[in-house]
């Protein structure tokens, strides 16, 4: 697997999140109160909202436009409505953080 | 000289047995101990806690090697007894220590059934039954991952709470329909079951284990649907199986158990068994209150005594933080039984105790359990409850008419005590008003007799009325709760914050007992709300807590893009204001320029890393924040007025600015819009406002609780005044009355209705103290709340909400 570095946990606020653009689309980069990260598409599965300017609770985001809620760690929204996003896999170590990138990085070679 | 006093095994059930052996008749044995395990007596029944982390295996000795060294006991540590010659009166043990005895207890506990699906034998697969388990399942906890819990029986579910606060996820695997059905009804269950999902716990009742998966260790569970649910661990609590092998081996007389007498002795003479190995008149014990009875009475035989076992009713509660959960004796329902519920939804209590012949044999408590040990006393000493029937289930403090007890206290208020400070209510009145007219709800007594209808702070008073007048037909349930996270509905939440003095979210779900780790989309901007407006001075905003718009300070839109609305002040513009306006739309192409229903300017479609540099060339034009995106003050609409119009009576425009300029910045429940119109004719359309002025040649009139959007009112009249001051004191505290009381998100004529009108023109009007002090209140906390923004950030705050973390993945050749 490829990964490649982001930055670090402390760009992330707390119960936020933050975006990374890749050839193939933005993917929200996501940090709980408990500290843990999540990478999943930035992209609701209902109608395209941006997941990185939702609200995080616990491990999940609630859409900024029609408040579905995503599972951070399996991508798939909870509750009642039905769709999922794609989730990255994510390394913290140290802080440092990295997403694997394989697709991509084997595209631009 | 001594006799020979030989203990195989060296859990609880001895040590207890020892410590009143040795106070009682101490050196009347020699004592010798085989211990199977490497160590000294430790509480088992505290391993969960070692296992989540709440304490340490130090914590959990009850006996130190200098216990036995002190009662000259010697303890073979890590010694299992392989074989009892009853007749030479010996034992041996695996590592060939062979010891004579003149009295054997044989104290082996229990082993944990594993259930022999395919795959138990792999490394990962683990039981939970002593120290060196929890050993093996932190070691493995440390690499995260999933814990798959097979059993949601007491231990089972500890097991997996303890896993989860090392970090795991954790699912659990139950056969039964509900969890822990042997010590829970199923109401109890459900609630149980709904708090560990709270605390991240997936459990998976109906669920059978078909198989156990991974070539060289666990890697997941198959079960019989075929679902496959992926760990790395298998922690199998379904169940224990007393120890009896050795006691079979000997020749002793073994059913399940060993079997014992009541004096505890076994089929030989010489050899007692205790703990949860040995079987009393059919029972094998697996907890320790049971246990201890028995040891009490084998310490008693061994001293000469005649003590007698008569079996025990066993209670349990569950180690989990934060979960209240007790039960005791039989709780299934039979035609020759009656129950005693209460639940109590908005504190997430439910009691139940199951009676026959008026004594209680059973009780479930969940949430509240205080009151466990007096209802389990109760059970034991089989007392006749039939004398305070009617008041059992509240509790020990509740009988004989305690004043501590809150219920007790409110029941014992005469007719004409007041209950409602704000109205002059009495509970004679609340009390008449429930059962004459069948009220069963809060709302229905608000409505009928005004009581709890204003500030709310006797809602507590109110609802006990209700449930000592009502019994079990009132359901605090009909408060609908904030949400998910909580049965509390915003009144009780705005209420304790103040009561409790809670400053911060945190202490607001730790203090109101939150079911989530950290809320929800919902109760969160709630929250964050109530505490900006409950402690201006002291409460750090949380921007995390609310929703976009409000931490980027502008509107999103569908396809991710933002609108930005600068601040007119009461509509009015100038040229070199339009000029600035015009250049910013051409720099930075924004594709949309709109004018608002509220006379501003909405510039739409601006990319959100353009924000910082639109506010910036906006603010040097001197525009500020418009706030269009604000649960708060958003505009405030004005016609031409007396200046120009010629039916105009008022300065409305200047009315309007004023306002615009006191009020701008605060937060209030919901979006808030004003208008002031100069004259009845009412071209600003004020009566449709939030709040609303029409200006009258005597004054103006105050209008307040207008709707135009999903649902259309036209406004009522709060009163009218003389002055311009009046007009803006009159309207800055009827905002603060309802950034006080309103509910979040809950516009101002709903907050109306639910108080009632005349109780706000009481309140605004006519109370000039109680007006003055909400005006003074509002004025303090816009000290706090007049920060722009958009320059805030222009000047470098939040740099993080406008920039990507990073921009990977395209290739050199490309850029």
């Amino acid at each position: 697997m490829n990964w490649v570095a982001i930055g670090t946990i402390n760009d992330i606020p707390l119960r936020g999140a933050r975006c990374v653009k890749t050839p193939q689309g933005k993917i929200g980069v996501f940090r709980t109160a408990e500290n843990e990260v999540y990478a999943i598409e930035d992209h609701c599965p209902h109608k395209g909202g941006p997941l990185t300017q939702g609200i995080v609770h616990g491990a999940s985001v609630t859409c900024p436009l029609h408040n579905w809620v995503i599972s951070l760690e399996t991508g798939k929204a909870l509750g009642a409505d039905e769709g999922a996003v794609r989730t990255i896999p994510i390394r913290n170590i140290d802080g440092q953080l990295s997403i694997a990138l394989e697709s991509i990085l084997v595209a631009a070679e | 000289m001594a006799e020979k006093l030989v203990i195989i095994g060296n859990g609880m059930a001895p040590g207890r047995m020892l410590e009143e052996l040795f106070e009682r008749a101490p050196g009347l044995y020699d004592v010798t101990i085989f211990n199977a395990e490497p160590r000294v007596n430790y509480d088992r029944i505290m391993l969960s806690p070692v296992l989540s982390g709440e304490k340490a295996y130090e914590d959990i000795v009850i006996h130190d090697d200098a216990w036995y060294a002190a009662h000259g006991v010697t303890l073979h540590k890590g010694a299992k007894v392989t074989e009892i010659d009853r007749q030479a009166k010996t034992v041996t043990s695996a590592n060939g220590i062979t010891v004579s005895y003149d009295k054997l207890v044989i104290a082996t506990g229990s082993l944990p059934f594993i259930i022999p699906v395919p795959g138990h034998q792999l490394p990962g697969v683990l039981a939970y039954r002593d120290l060196d388990d929890v050993e093996k399942m932190l070691e493995i906890a440390k690499g995260k991952g999933r814990a798959i819990v097979i059993g949601a029986g007491l231990l089972g579910l500890e097991a997996a709470y303890g896993m989860k606060r090392q970090g795991m996820e954790v699912t659990v695997i139950h056969l039964m329909p509900t969890i822990m059905e042997r010590q829970l009804d199923p109401a109890a269950a459900y609630l149980l079951e709904k708090a560990l999902a709270e605390r991240g716990i997936e459990i998976i009742t109906k669920a059978n284990t078909k198989q156990i998966l991974g070539s060289n260790r666990v890697e997941g569970i198959e079960l019989e649907d075929g679902r496959v649910i992926s760990g790395d661990m298998v922690i199998m609590a379904v169940g224990i199986r007393p120890a009896s092998q050795l006691a079979k081996d000997a020749g002793l007389a073994v059913n399940r158990g060993i079997v014992v007498d009541d004096s505890m002795m076994t089929s030989d003479a010489s050899i007692y068994s205790l703990g949860e190995c040995a079987e009393h008149r059919g029972v094998c014990y697996g907890l320790v209150a049971p246990l201890y009875e028995s040891a009490r009475v084998l310490a008693d035989r061994l001293i000469g005594g005649n003590a007698e076992y008569q079996g025990s009713v066993v209670n349990t509660k569950l180690k989990v933080t934060g979960i209240n959960l007790f039960s005791a004796g039989d709780f299934a329902e039979a035609p020759d039984r009656e129950e005693i519920v209460l639940r109590d939804a908005s504190a997430g209590v439910y009691k139940r105790l199951v009676l026959k012949d008026n004594r209680i044999i059973g009780a479930v408590l969940y949430g509240e359990t205080s009151d466990g040990s007096w209802f389990f006393d109760l059970l034991k000493k089989q007392t006749d409850i039939s004398a305070m029937r009617e008041t059992l289930i509240f509790g020990q403090s509740y009988q004989g008419g305690s004043q501590l007890d809150p219920m007790a206290a409110v029941a014992a208020l005469p007719d004409d005590a007041e209950i409602c400070g704000c109205n002059g209510v009495c509970k004679g009145k609340i009390t008449g008003a429930i059962t004459g007219k069948g009220l069963t709800t809060l709302d229905g007594v608000r409505a009928h007799t005004k009581a709890s209808a204003s500030c709310g702070n006797c809602t507590g008073l109110v609802e006990q009325l209700m449930s000592l007048t009502l019994g079990d037909a009132y359901n605090p349930a009909a408060v609908t709760p904030m949400c998910t996270c909580t049965e509390l509905g915003h009144d009780d939440v705005r209420r304790l914050i103040k009561a409790k003095g809670l400053k911060t979210i945190p202490a607001v779900m730790q203090e109101l007992e939150w079911k989530t780790s950290c809320g929800c989309a919902k109760c969160r901007p709630a929250l964050n709300y109530y505490l900006v407006s409950d402690w201006p001075d002291e409460y750090a905003d949380d921007y995390q807590s609310r929703f976009i718009n409000e931490r980027v300070h502008a509107n999103i839109q569908k396809d991710g893009t933002y609108s930005v609305v600068p601040r007119m002040w009461g509509g009015v513009t100038n040229s070199s204001e339009l000029r600035a306006i015009a250049d910013v739309v051409d720099k930075f192409e924004i594709p949309m320029v709109k004018v608002t229903g509220g006379q501003r300017i909405d510039l739409l479609g601006i990319e959100k890393e353009d924000l910082p540099a639109v506010w910036a060339d906006l603010g040097k034009a001197g525009f500020v924040s418009g706030q269009a995106y604000a649960k708060g003050l958003r505009t405030v609409k004005t016609c031409v007025g007396s200046d120009w119009c010629r039916f105009g009576t008022q300065d409305s425009t200047g009315l309007g600015i004023r306002l615009e300029k006191f009020m701008w910045g605060s937060w209030t429940p919901a979006k808030l819009k004003l208008a002031v119109s100069g004259c009845p004719r009412n071209c600003a359309e004020a009566t449709c406002k939030d709040i609303g002025v029409i200006c009258v040649d005597s004054g103006f009139e105050i209008h307040f609780a207008g709707a135009a959007g999903l649902d259309i009112k036209g406004t009522d009249i709060l009163g009218q005044v003389k002055t311009e001051d009046e007009a803006l004191e009159h309207i800055v505290a009827l905002t603060q009355m309802y950034r006080e009381q309103g509910r979040y998100l809950e516009r101002i004529y709903k907050w109306a209705k639910r108080i009632g009108h005349d109780e706000i023109r009481r309140q605004i009007m006519e109370d000039h103290d109680k007006r003055r002090a909400y005006y003074e209140r509002f004025v303090f906390s816009q000290k706090f709340a007049q920060v722009d923004p958009w320059s805030e950030r222009v000047s470098g705050k939040d740099k993080h909400e406008f920039k990507p973390m990073a921009t990977v993945g395209f290739s050199a050749a490309a850029e």
